[in-house]
């Protein structure tokens, strides 16, 4: 019988990390990730987990030690948030372009000019053109499995894998936990193989400089050039998705739990409208759906759980049904909308979904959002569609605007 | 040192085909360094000249295990691949970093200096050719004084060289050396030493480069013993704190023969528009520098 404990999510993310036998950590201390970095050091240290522990100077060295530790072969594990993910960005793509299967916890927090230690998602979001697979967990439960999962996922597919969960929200605030059981962890996460290993046995020179087109090498084979490099990235992130899928049913079938592969579901059979997004706040819309039902509007939520790859497939079968679909995202592409928005409507082109798409920009630098404001801006959303208000700006919750 | 020369690896680990410039300082540096460090060596480099060096994907003529890291992170990378052998119980390698001026004097000292602070089982090699070479000649804190670059091309650089060899001093490092390439015995010697040693260590190359310093292809050897010659460059170890003038720089401070450094300059095309304040402000920082270095090696 799984044991369960009450913790954090930060307490969650290093234990998930523990549980999958990472070899090497490097990490850097930045709120509200901070205490991640101390409870593996105490694993460490303690004894519970033979890993090298790199007290690193800086978020860019922690990614890099990540990136040539993984090099020569070892399971590596790192965490961050906010400024901390920016300092990263350049490595990001570094271990993108790698294919290496760094498995990385974004504790999402806000960021500054001017400082914010609270949470919104314009860190990761922010990196989403880096060729990291990026899953989004809604309580302290999904953070421990995405982390096992994360591996599986990263080491079959070679392509980085971020885990997202909110700061403060989830970092800090105690959930009831199930703690997979570490022998049938072991049996769902077989030891890391890297695809190449830099060792003195096998001589060569890793990620040289390519010029545009195909080289051959001394046998007169042409190699791949840049751009076919980065289509392989590309590809395998497409690929990814039914690994990702296939991952989430292994998971249930062995440890009983289902976090819902792409995108989950929450009510949504029979939904006139959808409330949608990512992390904690898809969570608070399950209970502003609640408080509409209890209305008598049949309203439903689907929580993104991937952004990337970005299930196109899935958000299309999800919205086929409903007649409209309110958006709330913890961050914003400046000078558009938010991203989840555009790539959703994105999704729905060249289909025969026509939906009133409205977009709710929230909780930017921790700013609180309840529930019964998330109900009531999908009840202002359908007042406005009614009216004929299709696709309007997206509007900013909760914020004092002229 | 004719007989010197018999007990130098006779592997060569840089192949023909390597694609630095004609009379590259590093290149010459390079070779030495490798046959020194000998095989069981994995070596990490950001974008500088020896990313040049190496050549084109798919095919290297270095035999040795390699690995690109960006420009910031050399350092890191280093300790990457020590942190990754460990957990893998592979402690029989020697884990190098490799970077020009750029990458360690500028933008790679950040992970450098934590690298060694947490001491960090590595050799750091900082091949010092006195700016940004790689894009064409740029300034860098290593430029000397009064030299011409890209980006001081009218004026020259009006501030004197960084002493990156005192920062790193004071990390406390069991073993810190410079070298010339113009002094290949003396060079690839602080290699075999620094290879049995643990710990950070530090080596400081100074290579010249004909295309950036404006002298012809032929004469590096030449600029290089010059730089050492005129007390440009001293060649020294330090070891457990103790510091040691080797090769030539030895010999000088035996006989106290040390050349002026117009010697050295007015062979450099860089140096075509310091001024004679310049050149006197120049001699004085290298004079200091030097009485520095004997009081120490005395000491």
């Amino acid at each position: 019988m799984a044991e369960v404990q009450i913790m954090t999510g930060n307490q969650a993310a290093a234990l998930g990390a523990k549980l999958s036998h990472v070899q090497v950590v490097a990490a850097y201390p930045i709120t509200p990730q901070t205490s991640v970095t101390e409870i593996l050091s105490q694993f460490i240290e303690g004894g519970e987990l033979k890993a090298e522990y790199i007290r690193v100077e800086s978020e860019h060295t922690a990614l890099t030690v990540c990136i040539s530790a993984s090099t020569v072969g070892a399971r590596v594990f790192t965490s961050t948030s906010s400024q901390g993910l920016l300092y990263m960005h350049e490595q990001l793509h570094w271990a993108a372009g790698s294919r290496l299967p760094i498995v990385m916890c974004c504790v999402n927090r806000g960021v500054g000019a001017p400082w914010t230690i609270f949470n919104d998602q314009q860190d990761s979001i922010s990196q989403r053109d880096t060729g990291w697979i990026q899953i989004y967990c809604r309580d302290n439960q999904e953070i421990i499995d995405s982390i096992i999962q994360g591996y599986r996922i990263a080491e079959a597919m070679y392509i980085p894998v971020m885990i997202c969960y909110d700061g403060f929200v989830m970092s800090h605030t105690m959930m009831p936990v199930e703690i997979p059981d570490a022998e049938l962890v072991s049996n769902f996460l077989p030891p890391y193989k890297p695809h190449t290993i830099l060792s003195p046995e096998t001589p060569m020179n890793i990620n040289p400089v390519l010029f545009p087109w195909r080289r051959a090498n001394a046998e007169g084979v042409l190699c791949d050039g840049y751009m076919e490099m980065r289509y392989k990235l590309q590809k395998a992130l497409g690929e990814s998705r039914d690994v990702i899928v296939a991952a989430g049913q292994a998971f249930a079938g062995a440890f009983g739990r289902d976090h819902g592969g792409m995108v989950w579901h929450y009510k949504t059979d029979d939904a006139e409208v959808i409330l949608t997004g990512m992390g904690s706040v898809a969570t608070e819309a399950t209970t502003a759906a609640d408080m509409l039902r209890e209305e008598g509007i049949n309203a439903g939520v689907v929580g993104i759980r991937v952004f990337r790859p970005f299930p196109k497939e899935e958000v299309r079968e999800a919205f086929r049904k409903t007649k409209a679909v309110v958006i709330f995202e913890k961050g914003i592409s400046y000078g558009y909308e938010g991203a989840l928005c555009s790539e959703l409507k994105a999704a729905f082109y060249g289909t025969d979904i026509r939906l009133p798409v409205h977009n709710y920009v929230v909780g930017l630098g921790g700013r609180d959002v309840k529930a019964r404001e998330l109900a009531e801006a999908v009840r202002s959303s359908r007042d406005a569609i009614a009216s004929g208000d299709t696709e309007p700006a997206p509007k900013w919750l909760n914020c004092f605007t002229e | 040192m004719p007989e010197n020369l018999f007990k130098v690896n006779i592997e060569e680990y840089v192949l023909p085909g390597q694609r630095a410039c004609q009379g590259c300082g590093l290149s010459l540096a390079y070779r030495y360094i490798l046959k020194a460090l000998r095989e069981n060596t994995i070596l990490t480099f950001p974008a500088c000249c020896l990313t040049v060096l190496h050549g084109l994907y798919p095919m290297t003529s270095v035999t040795v295990p390699t690995l690109n890291n960006t420009f910031a992170s050399t350092a890191a990378s280093a300790a990457g691949i020590v942190a990754g052998l460990n957990a893998l119980d592979r402690t029989d390698i020697t884990v190098v970093a490799i970077a020009g001026d750029g990458g360690t004097f500028d933008m790679g000292i950040q992970a450098l200096s934590g690298a060694v602070e947490r001491g960090t089982d590595f050799i750091y090699v900082c091949y010092d050719n006195e700016g940004y070479m790689n894009t064409g000649t740029q300034r860098s804190s290593a430029t000397p004084m009064g030299a011409l670059t890209t980006t001081t091309p009218v004026l020259t650089k009006q501030q004197p060289k960084k002493d990156m060899l005192r920062i790193m001093e004071a990390h406390d490092l069991p073993y810190l050396a410079t070298a010339s390439p113009a002094y290949p015995i003396d060079l690839y010697d602080k290699f075999v030493k620094a290879k049995r040693i643990k710990g950070s260590r530090y080596m400081q190359i100074a290579v010249p480069c004909p295309p950036g310093w404006g002298y012809a292809p032929k004469d590096t050897v030449r600029i290089g013993r010059l730089a050492v010659e005129t007390g440009v460059v001293v060649l020294f170890e330090i070891e457990d704190g103790k510091l040691r003038l080797t090769g030539r720089s030895k010999t000088m401070a035996d006989k106290g023969n040390k050349l002026p450094v117009i010697n050295y300059i007015e062979r450099q095309g860089r140096f075509r528009k310091m001024s004679i304040e310049q050149l006197r402000q120049f001699q004085r920082w290298v004079d200091v520098r030097w009485n520095e270095y004997l009081k120490r090696a005395e000491g």
